[in-house]
Order: C-alpha cells, then structure tokens, then sequence
C-alpha cells in the first residue's frame, strides 16, 4: 500500500505543478439526483428520500463527527434554552427562571470579575485609560508592559502562534513559584485558546497508528466529556478507568493495570488522562496517589496529560493540590529526566472564573525535541489564542504583589470567591446527603457535585421506553417542573446500573438553597410517582 | 529514548509543511531587537508587511470599537468616564445580553444570541435584503475555527482505507488553509489563477483540475478566497454565477472564505456576497447548493486579529447535519467574548446622527484613503521597477507581484538549498530591513516567483518599504547580471 502511494505520488507530480496531491486506490463514484422540492433560503427543508441530495448528508459526513457528544452542551441544554425563550414570551411555568447548573461558569451564576484583572484589560484595549488618574499605578504599569509586547502596541495584533512571549515567561516563573522552584522553560510552555484548545491539539499530536496499533488514550470513568468527544472526533480508542465511587472517587492504581491489560488487546496505549482537582467528581487527588499515577506511566510508558484547570479551588481540610510536575520531580531523576508528561491550566475556574476570555496554557515535560517542533507546527495552523484572553492569563500569573496598590483589593476579593466556593461544597454536601435516595461524596474541590441517585424501578422502566437514559429522564423531568438545568451522569461515564447527575455549586448561595430544597422536593415527588 | 518520538507521531502531523514565514518574521524580530541594542546592521530598523494585520502595520485601531470593548470589560467605566452616549448604550445592551452581565461568563455555542442576530440582520442588508437566519451563524475563534470545523464535516479524514478527501484550493492561496488540509489528511486539489487577467479564476481550469483529481481523491468541497488573498483579485458577480453553477453540476460544497470584503477599493470593483449572488439565481439552486461563508473581525476597517472574531454562516444544509454541526462547535465551548463583540460592532457601527459617528467617520475615512492609495500607487510604482511585474489590486490586502528574477540568482539559491523567492526575501530581510511573504509560501507556477506584501499600511510606512525594495531590487539585478 505504501509503495502503491509513493509511485502514484510521484506519477501524480508532473512538471506544470508544484502541489502534491495525497494519493489512494479509487472508488466509484456517487450518482446524484437532483430533487425540485421547493423551501425558503433560510429554512434547510427536509428531503423526500431518506439518502437526501445534499452533497453534505448524514452518509458523507465524516462518521467520526457522527459520534461526537458533549453532554454539557447536549440535549438538556438545547432544552433549557428553549425554555428560556419561552418564559421571555410569557409562556407560564411552575417556575420564573432556569437556572444553569449545568456549566462551571461562575460569572453566568453572578460571581462578580476581580477588579484588577479587568482594569488592567481594559487598559489594553484603550489605552487612552492610562491618563485617566482613577486607575492604579501598578494596573497601568502591567498594561504599559503587556502593550509593548504586542504587534503595534495594540491587542488587536496577531501575536506569535505560542503565544506573548513575555506572558510565556511569566507563566514560567509562576509554575516555578508553585512548584517551589522547579524550573520551568518558556519554550515549553504554549498559550492556548482555553485549556481545551490545547488538551485536543495534544490529543492530535498523539493520535496515529491503524487497526490494533491505533493510539488508545486513558481517561476517568466519569470524565470531562471534552476527552470522549475529541477522542471520538479523532477515531482514537478511549480507554476508561473507574474511579471509586465509595472511597470518594479516589483512584486505584490496581483499576489503572486492569485498563491498560485489557485495552493492549485491541489497541496501543499511549497516554493517560486525569483531572485534578476532578470534572464531576471534584475529587483532590492525594500525594501518595499522583506519585502511584507516575510510577504506572513510567512502567506503562503512557504519556501522562494533567489537566489541573480547578488547581486553586479545593476546599476540604486535609486536601491539597499537588501538582504532577512538582511530585514528578521530587520522585528523583529515575523519573523526572523519563516521564513525558504535559498540564493544562486556564482562566476559566478558579478564584477569578473568566470562562469567556478562552485563556489558558499547557507546559509539556520531557517532550523529544523533534516532536516539540511538530507541536509548535501544529499550533501555528490555528494562528493565535485571543490576545485578552493571553493578558488574563498574564495577570492571573503574576497578580498584585504585598507591596502594591491593588494588592489588599486582589486578595480581598480572591479570598471572598474562593472562601464562598468552600461554603458552598460543603452546604452542597450536606443538604443532598439529607435526600433519602440521593448520595453525594464530599466535594474536596472543583466547581461540582456529582451525587448518585436511587432511582425506583418504574422510573428506570419508563425511561426505557422514552429511549433515554434514566438520569437523563430524570434530569428532565427536573427541568420541566423546576427550571433547574442539570446535567445527567450518562454523559460523564459511570458504572453500569448507577445514576448520578453533575450541578455546579456556583448559584449564589441564597440561590443554591433554594435550588437543593427544590432537588430535594422533586426527588420526593419523584420517587412516591414511580413507586 | 523518548516515549513519544517522531516516527510514532503520525504521517499526516509530519506531512505538514513548515511555514516559511514564521521563521522569517522570527528573524526580522531578532534584527529588530538587536538593532534596538545598538548592534549595527545594514538597516536602521525592520519593517514588516508579511502579515495581514493592520495594527501591526501602524494603523490605529477604532475609537468607538475600543471604548465599547473597554466598558464592557470594566463596567465603571459607563459612570466614571467620558464615555459618549451611543458608546454607554451599547456597552448596556451586549453587557445585557451576556450571562450574569459579564463577558466573562460563556456563551451559546454559536455566540450571543444578540449578536448572532446582529450579524444576521447586517448580513440582509448587505445583501439587498436577502434573508438570513441566526441559527445558521456560528461565531469561532477567527474564522479559521470555524473554516477547520467545515472541513471536518465534510469527510472522514482519518479513514485510511478509502480514498482522500479533497478540495479544490487556488493556487496561489494563503498558507494556513493548505496547512488545515494537511493536517487533516485531506488532499489539495490545485486550480490555477489566471496571473494575466489580474488573478481571475476560470471554471475550465476548474474543471481541468477537477477532471485530474479523478481516481486520485474524493473532491468534495471548492475553497474560493474573494477578495483574494494573496492576489487582490475581485470576482464579478459574472464569475461567481458561474462557479456556483460548477459547483451545482459537479456537487461540490462551496466554501467562500469572504474575510477581505469590506476592503474593495479598485476602480470598477464590487463585492458581490456568494449568498447574494445564490439567492438571485433562484431555485432550484438556490435552494440546494450548499454554501458556507465565512466571514471575521480581523480585516476589515477594524482590523482587530488579535481579539479572534469569526464566524461562519452555513446555507442550505441538510437539517440532520446541522444538528452535528451544532454539537461540533460546543466542544470548543464557544468563542471568545471579545471577539464576539468584536463582530457586534462590526455588524452595527456608529450611524449618522450617533455621538461618535464623526469620529469614526473620520477613522475610517482616512483608513479608506490609505488603502485606495495604496492600491493604485503600489502595483503602478511595482511595474516600474525593472524585473518586477504587478497585477492592479483590486480589493482585498496584499500585492502578489511577480519577480522576474536572473538565471544566476536562481542558481545560488539551488546551492544554499532554498526557494529562490524564499532566499530573495530572506536577503531583501538582512539587507533592507523588509519583510514580506515569499511566492513559494502560497503556491505558484512552476518557474514562476513571487512576493506578498499587506497594502493595509500607513501611506508612509508603504513609501518607505517600495523605496527600499526597489534600491534593493535593482542591486540585486546588478549582482546577478
């Protein structure tokens, strides 16, 4: 077949052009029939025959695309939007508003943007601001910087593809002040648009091989969705590894053996994916635990992705973040010079939860220098992050110091987020645990709860028959009767025969009160109509 | 031995042809810097047009544009400062129609729903009142997001077994689109501009590329870049009805990448929107012919690349695929708000009687005269230097001129190993201080050579950069005489 390729290239490169054309045996060709049916411009009409005539249909689409779900922004949320728009038309419901407890999105649930963070962009974006005295001297000195950085002096510029190169040093020094001064590289570190930008380029990076060879990719049961989508979108195989529901999510190197024996079978694995703090589960993964998790990539040879998006946001006593580069060096140069490893952060959680800004970062470890430069290739294909988004980042990384003017104001409003965020896992906590049929493992950290529901018989029966799942059944019928959005566990992974759903705990706490005792309420109800 | 090494990264990612620009402009930042530090070089000072960012190049960026955007995003602003009347009202209406009132919060998929109808309602107008539905507009970071998302939809890029998918892409075209296409595993399919006609493209060359195509890869898709880039070129509303009738009869999803089409400026040149030129055709093509235009911040009088506002508006889709589509576009969550705003902006700027209309009137006056001078000047002062030829520009942002270049000169380049524009451009960088993009970068006729430079430049910035060029070009000839 690679020969056959080789020889048709080169037939195919005749003198006139000097583009090459990729090269396979050929197919026949599709018939097309033309349909007359009438239809406005804007309304697409659906076709007669079941094939359809469009040159884009359900059996020329790419079958990759056709196994892409992403829950959070599934079918229940079409839903509640929909909804939405009917209570702005007046339609009457047993409720006023939906509330969307379905997306980490703290400023959506009225968490209000840290003060320096914003005048320092908006400084950036008008610098004329800058002769304005009602600004900080060390806001306007962060922007003065950021400006010189950029194309033009101006945040409308392109920048390099990786990134403000002095934002990228600064995240460097932020990594090595975390990480109590375990150097980090500049070179090593790419800006990203969101952390998700860069876990799918990674995702790409990693991807190849065909049939019993094709790359298989580790990732917990229950995940981030992101993760099965890009996986299934790039035909890689996904491997699932169940967390431990009853020791709090933790996880068990012994279930991460298991995984990786049975998928060898069919597949060759090659890295290893986890969340922590954890997404649903909000579990704070132990020390002892990240350095077992290192120790089986080592022995496994799995390049290790650390997705450490909620790193500031743990919130039970006797939990600590732990980051995978500081265990991993730590555990001495028999694995700090060998474990390949790369971690995501972003501007999205956190104390400071600016979700739309799509500011993030991933620092890669260890990576062979020929493959860094395929990375740096490929991230040039999209250009660059958002310059905003990359001066968030700059200001999230190297925040007010003790001796400047914004500084009481910063930790001052950096506490009260973050303090609020520990109330409110625990309120969560407790209110769900008081629910006969609901269980909710403590939320150690992250932004969710991830409780698990005891669902009657009858309910399990009559959402077979509605051909959805039955916390998606629930989850519904949830939102029907009480506006509250949620999202189901199916579309998270979870073990066979158990139920959960994923609620933020980001309403403002008055709000998410009300929000529990209507949970609380409902599943009553719910329970005695499918007794 | 590395866990991850380059053999195992797959053939596709490897297949990706470095740019040749980014390593240049990395190098004109370098003689920049150095020149900064006192080290002596040929050149007092490096100027860059390789890229098509305005800012970049000197052009400031609109008053109104970033008072919205600074008072949306430090919402004391509409009390503290001067801010004019339309400027506060806008900033409440997008920061009510943000989640929570923040542009920090996410949004839909396909952006703001306010702003998706904004886009909508600009798109009618523009279009003599065509329809458009908001539903079918997504926003993505840049349009190059949502350029990449088409593409994955239109066939399965990882299946090795059946033929590669392809799409018709001019030559020349900008280089991160042949790029997306590697990376994807999909094929070029290469029609040639008529360099002779100002760049025009022909239906029988798309034909003949189409018809070679055959039994090599599965042609799905006709990639058309108007106002050109990197040509100048504007299709006539003549043109565009015949590719859209190619399209029809060859059942080709068309791709009409529309970024440059607020910058049309040479004389007889219009722009015309492919949606436009579709809906008058009438049924049943109309109807059918699928059609996703694309369209962004980044170029027109606002120029704002770096804040990644793009969209894409997808026509005559069958109502399944939409649906996936939809889902597609949630996995990158949403995109960014400013960019969003950004395209609001765009879609609705300041009116006549509006506080801040003459000073925008003004911004963009001045910016319209700096490109309708640049426009006719830059190829007529082009084809005057002896061993350059230049197309009129028509619209759009760059020049592509064409380099008639001595026999020896192309020599030497064989022997340091590098295209022969490529290796002009790298001396024209070292020697002159001027960075431009190198023919090879975006495609070109076998023999054939040529640069790219953005004519969306200050007057003066241009002056300089052909001054010096031309005192480079002609040493350049005599060297190599």
């Amino acid at each position: 077949m690679e020969t056959t390729r080789l020889t048709q290239l080169h037939l195919f490169h005749s003198n006139h052009y000097n583009e090459s054309v990729l090269v396979a045996s050929p197919l026949p060709n599709i018939s097309w029939a033309i349909s007359g049916t009438e239809c406005e411009l804007q309304k697409p009409n659906m076709t007669e025959n079941g094939l359809g005539n469009r040159v884009l249909n359900m059996d020329t689409m790419n079958p990759n695309v056709k196994r892409v779900e992403y829950a959070v922004r599934g079918p229940i949320v079409q839903r509640a939007l929909q909804i939405e728009k009917e209570l702005k038309e007046g339609v009457e419901k047993p409720f006023t508003e939906v509330i969307k407890a379905n997306i980490g999105d703290a400023h959506a649930m009225g968490q209000k943007p840290i003060t320096f963070l914003r005048q320092v962009v908006a400084l950036c974006t008008y610098p004329d601001l800058l002769e304005d005295d009602k600004f900080p001297e060390d806001a306007k000195n962060r922007a003065r910087r950021i400006l010189q950085a950029c194309g033009g002096g101006s945040i409308g510029a392109y920048s390099a593809s990786p990134g403000i190169e002095i934002i990228r040093q600064d995240v460097a020094k932020y990594i090595e002040k975390r990480d109590g001064g375990i150097p980090s590289d500049p070179d090593s570190i790419y800006l990203s648009t969101g952390a998700s930008d860069a876990i799918v380029t990674m995702l790409k990076l990693l991807t190849s091989g065909e049939g019993k060879n094709r790359t298989g990719v580790m990732i917990s049961i229950p995940q981030y969705p992101l993760y099965s989508a890009a996986l299934a979108e790039l035909a890689a195989v996904q491997i699932s590894y169940y967390l431990d529901e009853d020791k709090c999510w933790s996880l068990d190197v012994n279930e991460l053996r298991r995984a990786v024996k049975a998928a060898r079978e069919h597949c060759n694995p090659r890295a290893l994916c986890i969340i922590n703090p954890g997404n649903p589960t909000g579990q704070v993964q132990s020390r002892q635990c990240i350095e077992d998790v290192i120790r089986f990539a080592a022995e496994e040879h799995l390049f290790l992705m650390a997705d450490e998006v909620y790193q500031d946001n743990v919130y039970a006593e006797g939990c600590q973040f732990h980051s995978f580069k500081k265990v991993l060096f730590e555990m001495g140069p028999e694995y700090s010079s060998v474990v390949e490893l790369v971690s995501f952060h972003s501007t999205s959680k956190c104390f400071m939860g600016e979700c739309g800004f799509r500011g993030g970062y991933m620092e890669v470890v260890n990576m062979d220098p020929e493959v860094k430069l395929q990375l740096t290739k490929l991230v040039s294909v999209r250009l660059c992050p958002p310059i905003p988004g990359q001066a968030l980042l700059d200001l999230v990384v190297n925040p007010p110091q003790p001796d400047e003017p914004s500084y009481a104001t910063f930790i001052k409003e950096r506490t009260a987020n973050l303090d609020i965020l520990a109330e409110k896992a625990k309120m969560t906590e407790q209110v769900l645990n008081t629910v006969p049929g609901i269980h909710c493992n403590p939320v150690q950290g992250a932004m969710y709860t991830f409780p698990r529901l005891s669902l009657p018989e009858k309910a399990i029966n009559a959402a077979k028959e509605k051909g959805q799942a039955p916390d998606m059944f629930y989850c519904m019928k949830l939102l029907e009767e009480t506006g509250i959005c949620l999202v189901p566990g199916s579309g998270f992974g979870q073990r066979d025969g158990t139920y959960h759903f994923r609620m933020t705990i980001l309403p403002a706490t008055e709000k998410l009160k009300v929000v529990l005792e209507k949970i609380r309420e409902f599943h009553k109800r719910f329970t005695e109509e499918f007794s | 031995m590395s866990l991850l090494c380059l053999r195992e990264i797959c053939r596709k990612m490897r297949s990706i042809k470095q740019t040749e620009l980014e390593p240049l402009v990395r190098r004109a930042n370098q003689i920049r810097t150095e020149v900064t530090q006192g080290g002596r070089k040929p050149c007092k000072d490096v100027i860059d047009v390789s890229w098509g960012d305005k800012h970049r190049g000197g052009v400031q960026p609109l008053t109104f544009v970033r008072q919205v955007l600074a008072a949306c995003l430090y919402p004391q602003l509409i009390h503290s400062y001067k801010l004019p009347g339309d400027v506060r009202q806008r900033v409440q209406s997008l920061l009510g129609a943000c989640d929570g009132g923040s542009v920090g919060s996410y949004t839909p998929t396909g952006g703001i729903s306010y702003i998706q109808c904004s886009v909508s309602n600009f798109i009618s107008r523009r279009d003599g009142g065509v329809p458009s539905s908001p539903e079918n507009i997504f926003m993505t970071s840049g349009s190059q997001r949502s350029i990449m998302q088409v593409l994955n939809m239109l066939a399965d890029f990882h299946n090795q077994a059946s033929l590669p998918t392809g799409v018709l892409t001019a030559v020349p075209t900008y280089s991160s689109f042949k790029m997306m296409l590697q990376r994807l595993g999909a094929a070029v399919v290469p029609y040639y501009l008529d360099e002779e006609q100002c760049w025009a493209m022909e239906v029988e060359e798309l034909r003949r590329a189409l018809q070679a195509s055959k039994g090599v890869c599965n042609t799905v898709a006709l990639y058309v870049i108007n106002p050109g880039n990197p040509t100048g070129h504007v299709q006539s509303r003549k043109c565009i009805e015949k590719v859209i009738r190619f399209a029809a009869e060859e059942r080709l999803f068309l791709m009409a990448d529309e970024v440059y089409q607020e910058s049309v400026f040479g004389e007889g040149s219009e722009f015309v929107s492919y949606k436009k030129v579709l809906s008058e055709m009438g049924p049943p093509l109309s109807h059918t012919v699928e059609l996703a235009s694309f369209h962004s911040a980044s170029k027109g009088f606002m120029g704002e690349c770096g804040l990644r506002g793009g969209y894409v508006e997808l026509v005559n889709l069958d109502p399944a695929v939409m649906r996936y589509a939809y889902t597609l576009f949630s996995t990158d969550i949403c995109a960014p708000v400013t960019g969003q705003l950004a395209l609001e902006l765009m879609a609705n700027p300041p009116r006549p009687g509006d506080p801040s209309y003459p000073v925008y009137a003004q911004e963009t006056q001045s910016i319209r005269a700096m490109l309708v001078h640049n426009m006719s000047w830059v190829p007529e002062f082009l084809n005057n230097i002896p061993g350059i030829s230049c197309q009129p520009m028509m619209g759009g942002a760059f020049v592509f001129p064409r380099l008639y270049l001595p026999q020896a000169a192309i020599e030497k380049a064989k022997v340091v190993g590098m295209q022969p524009d490529l290796w002009y451009c790298k001396r024209l960088l070292e020697e002159a201080g001027v960075c431009v993009g190198p023919g090879c970068e975006y495609g070109q006729k076998e023999g054939t050579h040529h640069i790219r430079l953005c004519v969306m430049t200050p007057v003066e910035t241009m002056e300089e950069v052909l001054k010096r060029l031309k005192n480079f070009h002609l040493h350049f000839l005599k060297e190599f005489s």
